[in-house]
């Protein structure tokens, strides 16, 4: 939204929510690489965090997986991690979310649009991955493509929505009301940013999770 | 009243108006599957890990509806595609 905010390497114009996106994943790198420096079998201060916080996701992940589990859990965890903090980087005052940016989330999206089939060609192979298009009968194709798009496009608009219309909510509350008064509505933006990082990955996992497991209840419907 | 200002007009009437009833739906959706979900927490206690899940994309999917609305109504307040047709 505003224009003012890039930086000018030359001729190249690098657009704050680059520079915020690259800022978080140097911060994520630095966390787990100091946290992980020394590790040792019995666990002390930062690597006990690091390691509840990876079982969590762990746990959340084979729940709804538990034979691909492995596989897909390093794409949704960095997705979660990584948006948790990009989600809470509004609430730092001269810094917006990279989230707010539809480009940023469209490129979230596209990742998981085509991860969903590399994964799920990866598993199923491409024949069979294929055939699952025309699975009840070849009449829903349309449907199926029509709903590969709006699925990844509605991904992309959610989480752009969300996390835009907080930030302008709190600027707008400002203008209104003056100094200090959106303090309650930054406490509603860390619900949200959790919320919404929580959704996010939980969908791709969901979607990923379909694409793969299909051939399983292909399998079960034969037997 | 020249066209600039009807279309100005218009379009704040009918973005606050948009944003109302866009705004109900999605309320009322949201009521209906919050209390079906305490209903089932109710009866089953032991499961509410998964209704809690289901119930969180649930009101995400739900919430989207809501959000569409808002992005729409924004482009319609401060990207107006009309206003720029009049103003070229």
């Amino acid at each position: 939204m505003d224009e003012g905010y890039s930086l000018m390497l030359g001729s190249l114009k690098i657009h704050v929510s680059i520079i915020s996106t690259w800022g978080v994943m140097i911060f994520i790198i630095s966390l787990v690489w100091l946290a992980t420096r020394h590790m040792r079998m019995l666990p002390s201060g930062m690597q006990t965090v690091i390691e509840g916080i990876f079982e969590a996701m762990e746990q959340a992940v084979l729940e709804v997986t538990p034979e691909h589990g492995r596989l897909i859990m390093p794409f949704i965890s960095t997705l979660w991690v990584f948006l948790i903090i990009a989600n809470m980087l509004g609430l730092i005052p001269g810094l917006h979310s990279p989230t707010g940016d539809l480009s940023v989330t469209s490129a979230l999206a596209i990742l998981v649009f085509l991860s969903v089939h590399w994964f799920g060609i990866r598993i199923q192979g491409l024949k069979k991955y294929l055939h699952h298009y025309l699975q009840p009968t070849p009449m829903l194709l349309p449907f199926h493509i029509i709903s590969e798009f709006t699925r990844t496009l509605a991904l992309a608009i959610r989480l752009f929505g969300n996390i835009m219309s907080l930030e302008m909510a709190a600027m707008l509350i400002v203008l209104v009301a003056g100094f200090l008064a959106p303090i309650p509505i930054l406490m509603l933006h860390i619900i949200e940013a959790l919320v919404q990082a929580y959704i996010f990955g939980m969908l791709a996992l969901i979607y990923l999770a379909s694409a793969m497991q299909s051939q399983q209840i292909n399998s079960e419907e034969s037997l | 009243m020249n066209e600039m200002t009807l279309i100005v007009l218009g379009s704040t009437v009918a973005a606050v108006i948009g944003i109302a009833i866009g705004v109900l739906g999605p309320a009322l959706a949201m009521g209906k599957a919050i209390s079906s979900a305490l209903e089932a927490l109710a009866r089953q206690p032991e499961a509410e890990r998964s209704i809690m899940r289901t119930l969180f994309i649930g009101l995400a999917i739900i919430e989207s509806l809501a959000i569409y609305c808002l992005v729409i109504i924004l482009i319609v307040l401060f990207k107006n595609p009309l206003l720029a047709y009049i103003i070229h």
